[in-house]
């Protein structure tokens, strides 16, 4: 039973752990893309601007690495989902309003408690290139 | 009931998902031993296989096996289970044990160093030989035994790492400092881990290529133990170097190769080390009633 104790503890931890990652990530509500991370997007970010604004080869290359990365969570056109769990799309008001700056700070921090995670790690030239792409899409319907 | 298999259509699609789903990479680091602070993608199961082979001076040679599924529960938490296996020539293949591990990141936003916490429960017996992990005062003398002895030894161990990650100007600096403690009455070991890479090109190519530049990741790492709370240090202990590339083809696996020299008269001389891992997209969306992208959220 001594040997059995951390497997039992581990397990209990999971399923709590479990619990608040699915009551967080894994919730049906949409109500939760509330853009607050706009607020903690500092001013230096805010206006920062892409070097690649404008550039049509950007956008191309920044296509292909939206469906490589992003498509699997915000669907092939960007209009996210309803259904759960939901993702907000990227047509939306919010994200057209939002500052180049301001999505390349939500691509390089997430927003690890409402279900984005960080693409720090993805090069910051390519990150740059998706955002040159999301300038493409048209407006949602 | 010999078809009630075919007769489940959620089991249907978790298979299918298996085999006919697009593989996606990963935010793959090039490293074998040493973690980045980055965590898998919500809702993803990587799957991978990671092999080790060796001809340690003195011993027979083997090779490791090492099933890794890895899965993204959330954006700050990734869990992870190993199940390891070895081969010995003129001796034996067995299996070694399995390890639970847990990374969490405790900051919801990046910095110029950004924080991960590892936690791990392993049973493994002393036949392992993967290498993943150098604590204490491991080295070539565990690779002596036969396998006969040395699986009748298991140890439960608990291991704590903290993970450092730094992304600047396309490269990736990674440091692992990592403390084991033995349940069986054994003092606390330290290792650690430190790594480096780079993409060979960081902005993405206009057109799908396979050959691509910055479908390759060319890097270095370097890891070993640090002894035991009683003898802290570099004495007796094992230390390994070596370059790392990995190879991420689109839309499929990711495949990493890496010789590793041994630096210390307790390590053993080289090891081969390579990797092939897949990454199942969302696969938590099986487990929830609508698949289809429909409306659209504002």
């Amino acid at each position: 039973m001594k040997n059995r104790l951390p497997i039992l503890l581990l397990i209990s931890g999971l399923a709590v752990l479990s619990y608040v990652g699915y009551a967080q990530t894994g919730s049906p509500d949409a109500s939760k893309f509330d853009g607050k991370w706009l607020r903690r997007v500092t001013d230096e970010d805010h206006a920062r601007h892409s070097p690649f604004a404008g550039q049509p080869q950007a956008a191309a290359a920044g296509k292909l690495i939206f469906a490589e990365n992003c498509a699997k969570c915000h669907g092939a056109e960007a209009n996210g989902r309803s259904t759960p769990p939901a993702r907000p799309s990227l047509r939306s008001e919010r994200v057209r309003h939002a500052t180049d700056g301001d999505i390349a700070w939500l691509l390089r921090n997430g927003n690890p408690y409402k279900g984005m995670p960080s693409w720090s790690s993805l090069p910051e030239q390519q990150r740059w290139q998706v955002i040159a792409f999301l300038r493409t899409l048209p407006p949602a319907k | 009931m010999p078809f009630r298999f075919f007769g489940q259509p959620k089991l249907l699609t978790l298979v299918a998902v298996f085999f006919l789903a697009p593989l996606l990479h990963a935010q793959e680091k090039p490293y074998f031993v040493t973690y980045s602070a980055d965590l898998e993608e919500p809702g993803n199961l990587e799957i991978a296989f990671n092999g080790l082979a060796a001809a340690p001076k003195g011993s027979n040679a083997f090779s490791n096996h090492t099933l890794e599924l890895e899965y993204g529960a959330t954006a700050w938490w990734t869990a992870e289970f190993y199940a390891q296996a070895q081969s010995t020539a003129n001796d034996s293949t067995v299996f070694t044990g399995f390890r639970i591990e847990n990374r969490f990141r405790p900051l919801p936003r990046e910095y110029w160093v950004t924080p991960a916490i590892y936690i791990e429960y392993e049973q493994v017996s002393d036949a392992d030989k993967s290498i993943l992990e150098v604590t204490g005062n491991d080295g070539i003398d565990k690779f002596r035994d036969t396998n006969a002895e040395s699986r009748k030894s298991i140890a439960h161990t608990l291991e704590g790492k903290l993970l450092l990650s730094s992304n600047l100007r396309g490269w990736n600096i990674s440091e692992n400092f990592i403390a084991e403690k033995n349940m069986n009455n054994n003092p606390w070991e330290f290792g650690y881990a430190v790594a480096a890479s780079r993409p060979l090109a960081l902005a993405g190519g206009v057109t799908r290529c396979i050959f691509c530049r910055q479908n390759f990741a060319l890097g270095a790492e370097i890891y070993g133990g640090l002894g035991t709370r009683y003898a802290f240090g570099f004495r007796d202990t094992s230390h390994y170097a070596g370059p790392t590339v990995n190879f991420r083809i689109p839309s499929g696996p990711t495949v990493s190769f890496s010789p590793q020299f041994g630096l210390s008269d307790n390590s053993v001389g080289t090891l081969w080390r390579f990797e092939v891992a897949y990454e199942v997209q969302q696969l938590r969306d099986l487990f929830h009633a609508n698949l289809t992208h429909t409306k659209e959220v504002r």
